[in-house]
């Protein structure tokens, strides 16, 4: 990787006595797929949550694409181009499917109160191109069929696509995915997997955290493995799986 | 493509009402205070002019409180700085008379940066504790306004400012009592055309901030803070930003109040008004423009029509078994605790609330 597009190094992160975080470094390039697995409590949605902005490290610095991160301010984070899902799916689920795509659009476009108020040109050309292109992001997950429903109504896999779509509709250069297949069945497992790589394709780099080892080598070109907050290994999926301390970690100590 | 075809579904909008209706309700509320006048008299009308005054407040309170999802139980602060505001540069307190069309935006812009003053350190709080503070504001502006009488006389203390200045709109005088082609139009029917075209004004404002890109980021961090954050809203400028907005309501209508009475004292903004003006909009129907109208309307003349409760025992029993005046507050109560318990979403939901209280069933 000559130029990562993300470059965490030696991120240290406590709660009180707990160290969830101790020297924790990930690096990424454009257009890649990236895995974060451990077992349980290792960690990763801490860092994740301070790569996003969520929390803020006590130690270590996050640059994306050539530039530190501004710590501590999810808002700004997405607006330089890091998106994510959440575990437990946090939709905005009283309003409909389009409008939570449409939210999405919110950090790309700018009409303010007095566009608002009155109703300008510009401000309803934005507002129909905000539709226009929600309704394509819905087209490009697979379920445009729903723009009108009610996202909390939606199945549960329909509801992971549209965080997805949420998440793209801010044009991010990384979308962090936070378990996405978590509470999938096998079919559905494999047309996430398809449409994590179209979207590798369409341009953006992806960083996973999964707890399915099996799918996530598959998917990813690279692997870093944490546990107990600490980076225990890292590198291609064949070769982090071999290693000794993973093996330890996932099946305990004498199986290796 | 079925989904590109289907109209967007909006919540309750008043265009979707056929149209035979909606110049029906134009021809009533213009008739309104005609008929009133003639048969209630001019107490009636009066109390229709405040039921306008607290429409206004309600339709910004529904912006903090519906939209942004913020519990603000001080909003009574907006209105007394809009009044005082008015109050202190219409009247003989400092010998200023400056015309209402200056008055009106500076009492909004004023009320403005207050509602940013409130909003700065509260922006971490939620649910009861931003409501605890904001009651506090809302008292601190309340005593202040009591007690800026010393070292420096501003507000004239608990006396309260007197002889402000008669609403005027150009050549619209409006304590004058105008004749039109027969028809008497006193001050309190002038008053109730002011305050209907600044309703109408409220309406079509909130209407259209509602269905905003700034009204859809309000409704995100309503539904979930954090994803909102991370999905690039700015959360705290948007909050404020709420805050601010609902304020410029409260500051017109509290300038308007202070034309229209003559007479402003602190003991006119307690904390009794914040919390009727948040039941006002709790019990139409948060977060939906007709359901707030309609909760304003209701709890604004239903408390005067109670009065009627004596004469009605006079009626039924020939004598008046239950003083009138205490009778009235207990049905008052009862009414609003009978409609919060049939009806927790408001009288007229917006569809978004009515989810969110009827998902666990």
């Amino acid at each position: 990787m000559p130029c990562p597009l993300l470059e965490a190094v030696r991120i240290g992160k406590r709660f009180g006595g707990l160290r969830a975080l101790n020297d924790v470094s990930l690096a990424l390039g454009a257009g890649s797929i990236t895995g974060l697995i451990g077992p349980n409590g290792a960690g990763k949605t801490t860092f994740f949550n301070v790569l996003t902005g969520i929390y803020k490290p006590d130690s270590g610095t996050v640059r994306f694409a050539g530039e530190p991160l501004p710590a501590g301010r999810p808002h700004a984070v997405a607006a330089r181009g890091i998106a994510r899902t959440f575990q437990n799916i946090r939709l905005f689920s009283n309003m409909t499917v389009l409008e939570n795509v449409m939210v999405g659009r919110h950090v790309r476009t700018h009409a303010g109160v007095m566009g608002a108020v009155f109703r300008t040109a510009e401000t309803r050309q934005e507002e129909a191109a905000i539709r226009d292109s929600a309704r394509k992001l819905l087209d490009y997950v697979g379920i445009a069929a729903q723009a009108q429903r009610i996202a909390g109504t939606l199945s549960y896999g329909d509801q992971r696509r549209l965080e997805i779509a949420r998440a793209l509709a801010t044009e991010p250069k990384l979308l962090a995915l936070d378990e996405p297949a978590a509470g999938m069945n096998a079919s559905e497992r494999m047309q996430l997997a398809n449409l994590v790589r179209r979207i590798r394709e369409d341009g953006t780099a992806i960083l996973l955290i999964e707890h399915d080892v099996k799918w996530v080598s598959q998917l990813c070109d690279h692997i870093t493995v944490l546990d107990y907050g600490e980076c225990i290994a890292e590198g291609t999926p064949r070769e982090v799986l071999a290693h000794s301390k993973v093996i330890e970690a996932y099946l305990g100590k004498g199986v290796a | 493509m079925a989904y590109w075809a289907a109209a967007p579904v909006k919540r309750y909008d008043v265009k979707m009402r056929p149209r035979f209706i909606r110049w029906g309700a134009a021809a009533l509320v213009l008739a309104l205070p005609f008929v009133t006048h003639v048969v209630l008299g001019q107490g009636w009308v009066r109390i229709l002019d405040f039921a306008l005054l607290y429409v206004l407040l309600a339709l910004g309170l529904n912006i903090v409180v519906g939209y942004a999802g913020l519990l603000d139980l001080g909003y009574v602060a907006f209105f007394a700085v809009g009044a005082y505001c008015y109050a202190l540069f219409a009247s003989p307190q400092f010998d200023l008379h400056w015309p209402l069309w200056a008055l009106l935006p500076m009492g909004a812009l004023l009320a403005a940066c207050f509602g940013v003053l409130l909003g700065t350190p509260t922006l971490g709080l939620r649910g009861d504790y931003l409501a605890i503070v904001t009651l506090g504001f809302g008292e601190i502006i309340r005593i202040f306004l009591n007690n800026l009488n010393a070292p420096v006389n501003i507000t004239n203390g608990p006396q309260g400012v007197s002889l402000i200045d008669p609403l005027h709109v150009g050549p619209w005088f409006l304590e004058k009592t105008y004749h039109l082609g027969g028809i008497e139009v006193p001050l309190v029917i002038n008053v109730y055309f002011l305050f209907l075209l600044a309703v109408v004004l409220a309406v079509h404002l909130s209407h259209r901030l509602e269905n905003s890109r700034i009204g859809r980021a309000w409704a995100a961090i309503r539904e979930d803070e954090l994803a909102a954050a991370s999905m690039g809203l700015n959360t705290r400028n948007l909050k404020l930003l709420a805050f601010a907005m609902g304020a410029t309501f409260g500051g017109v209508s509290g300038g308007l109040f202070a034309g229209f009475q003559g007479f402003v004292s602190p003991e006119s903004f307690t904390l009794q008004e914040s919390v009727m003006i948040l039941c006002m909009v709790v019990l139409g129907g948060m977060g939906n423009i007709a359901g707030v109208v309609l909760g304003a309307v209701l709890l604004s003349v239903l408390p005067e029509a109670l009065r009627g409760l004596g004469g009605l025992q006079e009626f039924l029993f020939g004598r008046i078994w239950v003083d009138p005046s205490n009778l009235r507050l207990l049905v008052f109560g009862i009414a609003l605790v009978l409609m919060m318990l049939m009806r927790p979403e408001g009288l007229l939901p917006a569809s978004a609330r009515q989810r969110e209280l009827h998902e666990s069933k």
